[in-house]
């Protein structure tokens, strides 16, 4: 057990500066317009720095900047690219509690977790980038004995990306890696919660890129987001969030004829078959576990699985064994060790999850744990805190199909196979799922019957690099964490070369 | 008509008439879904392309302001809210998505009753 000193404080191995401008053309740059907003840290609600407010006149320097950069950053061979991806990595393994400590300070979420996930997870999804550009290899086609087709990957040049608060480095890194190894110049705004450590992250890699690929600017959506989504400079948007604004980017590229990518919500079914219950086996705790993992990052992961189906032949027990599994889940100082859950990264986002509750309440659905705003005492009483909460009710139920992005599971039963997969596939996204049985079959069909991109057989919530994410219906276009993210970043060049030396004889 | 779907508190209307000396008229859109979504979207009327897929909820009527405010949902997302009643509240907050009170460090937030039998009456069919 050990409990990380708090930045600012004495002995803290993160210090976090007093401002942060832009990062643009490899350089820190003031905002034109002069206009900074505060940036609190949901532990304790206090303010820690403050950071640049981008306008429209920010994201044209981004874009001058990336422009200047864009043609010979995607003129570099694949291995100087990926050397440098594989640099990023080592300098963050080697600061791997500094970003850890770092990422709980902004986003509220316990050390345990960004010390295990967020920042491995980052450095393996860079290095995976790395050996994906190495490996990846154009096409020919030979049309006839003297004509080829060669099928050559060109980056697109210049991108934008627009990051959420809920992973603000890995799902920064989720986006960057396949857009730098691909050869583009990036302008990239973090979300305007947790502006903050991805300059943390910068202080350790940014020299390794020449000035100008990697440009970040702050601020809020409406006043920098909106300008970088809707500008014509830019090839391609990679946006993660919700489903208005995420057809609002649609619309703005509609305008400018590039494509995007999105990540969308979710309302994730966990599903628990009546074998998981055959034996009191590591099996079955393996699957307890499953179901708490609702509460992993606070319930704010897209995947969430914030619906959990459990069949009946099962219900009453495995689901009293759940909710004293909840129960045992430590609540806390997000920057001590022991505390598997920390704080919602917001007061709205708080704020948010309680009216949810209050409506699952008047719904008629039961708290079975929880269900209440956590006053931890303390400086940890101006942070944003919410119990664990296990809701029992009916899927036509708003908790059971609106995104609470909370530590919140509504629980519901089904009979049989057929009910399950109804009752699943009755919402209107499909970005994860999980399924739980000792039967391969009926695990396997689940998972193929189910309306979703990511399907967890027998785990939850594992996100390694080399597995394909990315939504069904409602939740988004694009797949992150794979190799195939690179054609969402590339153009195919076709050349098509006649050897021939002689006239077709039309003219 | 009947019944109303959606209301806003004085909290909501003030900051509305500051937000439309800075924007120009203004709508809503109720988002679904992650990070920053399940919240009431507010833009610049027009800014936020409506079609086929949307559903007007109602128009709230603020004091000082010459034209309603527009308040929409995607029809999917309406089907499962539609039993609902939903007041647009405003709370502290760092806002989010390209909702334009965010640099005011506030969010609209969606505050929800389920709406009673007489009412569930009045409103069935009049959207759409």
């Amino acid at each position: 057990m050990s409990k990380y000193a708090a930045p600012g404080e004495e002995g803290s191995i993160v210090s976090y500066q007093p401002r942060y401008d832009h990062f643009i053309g490899g350089e820190y740059v003031p905002p034109v317009k002069g206009g900074y907003f505060e940036n609190p840290t949901p532990v304790t609600g206090q303010t820690f720095t403050e950071v640049a407010r981008g306008t429209a006149e920010d994201v044209e320097a981004a874009l001058d900047a990336a422009h200047g950069a864009a043609p010979a950053w995607g003129r570099t061979s694949a291995a100087e690219r990926a050397v440098i991806l594989n640099k990023m990595a080592d300098r963050m393994e080697a600061n791997l509690e500094l970003l850890a400590v770092a990422e709980s300070w902004e986003n509220g979420k316990a050390c345990r977790e960004t010390l295990a996930a967020d920042i491995p997870l980052a450095i393996d999804h860079l290095r995976y980038f790395a050996g994906a550009i190495r490996a990846q290899e154009g096409h020919l086609s030979q049309i006839d004995e003297n004509t080829v087709a060669y099928h050559f990957h060109e980056p697109l040049g210049v991108v934008g990306q627009i990051i959420p608060w809920n992973f603000p480095i890995l799902m920064a890194i989720w986006k960057l890696a396949p857009a730098l190894a691909a050869g583009n110049a990036v302008v990239l705004k973090p979300a305007e919660q947790t502006p903050a450590s991805i300059h943390v992250l910068l202080g350790l890699v940014a020299d390794l890129l020449p000035p100008g690929v990697l440009n970040v600017v702050n601020g809020f959506g409406v006043e920098a987001g909106k300008p970088l989504a809707s500008s014509p400079r830019i090839r391609k948007i990679a946006f993660t969030g919700e489903t208005t604004t995420g057809r609002l980017i649609m619309q703005y590229a509609s305008e400018n004829l590039i494509p995007v990518t999105l990540e969308l919500g979710g309302k994730s079914p966990n599903i628990f078959f009546n074998d998981v219950a055959a034996a009191q086996d590591a099996f079955y705790d393996k699957a307890l576990e499953g179901f708490a993992m609702f509460a992993l990052n606070q319930g704010e992961v897209c995947t969430c699985p914030s619906r959990a189906l459990i069949q009946r032949g099962i219900y009453e027990d495995f689901l009293a064994a759940s909710v004293k599994r909840v129960e045992q889940i430590k609540q806390g100082d997000p920057l001590d060790t022991e505390t598997m859950i920390g704080a919602q990264a917001s007061n709205d986002q708080l704020e948010k999850i309680m009216s949810y509750i209050d409506i699952g309440r008047q719904e008629g659905a039961k708290v079975l744990t929880g269900g209440e705003r956590a006053d931890l005492g303390g400086a940890l009483s101006g942070g944003y805190y919410v119990q664990p909460t296990v809701f029992e009710g009916d899927n036509r139920m708003r908790i059971f199909q609106e995104e609470i992005f909370g530590p919140v599971v509504s629980v519901t039963r089904f009979e049989d196979y057929a009910d399950a997969m109804k009752i699943a596939n009755d919402t209107l996204y499909g970005l994860g799922a999980g399924v739980w049985s000792r039967d391969t079959t009926t695990a396997y069909r689940a998972g193929r019957d189910i309306q979703a991109g990511r399907v967890w057989v027998n785990n939850y919530h594992a996100y390694p690099a080399h597995a394909a994410f990315g939504g069904y219906k409602q939740s988004g276009v694009g797949r992150e964490n794979h190799k195939m993210m690179l054609d969402h970043y590339q153009q195919t060049k076709n050349l098509l070369v006649s050897y021939s030396p002689d006239a077709l004889g039309f003219f | 008509m009947g019944g109303s779907r959606v209301d806003l508190t004085p909290q909501a209307a003030q900051l509305l008439c500051r937000l439309r000396a800075v924007h120009g008229p203004l709508m809503f859109h109720q988002s679904g879904g992650c990070c920053d979504g399940s919240s009431p979207m507010c833009f610049p009327l027009g800014e936020f392309k409506l079609g086929g897929s949307d559903v007007h909820l109602g128009d709230l009527a603020v004091d000082g302001l010459a034209e309603p405010v527009q308040v929409w949902m995607s029809r999917a997302q309406f089907e499962y809210w539609r039993h609902t009643h939903l007041t647009i509240d405003v709370v502290p907050g760092r806002g989010s998505g390209f909702s334009v009170e965010a640099p005011e460090g506030v969010r609209f937030l969606i505050r929800s009753r389920l709406l009673t039998e007489q009412e569930l009456l009045e409103l069935d069919g009049s959207v759409g």
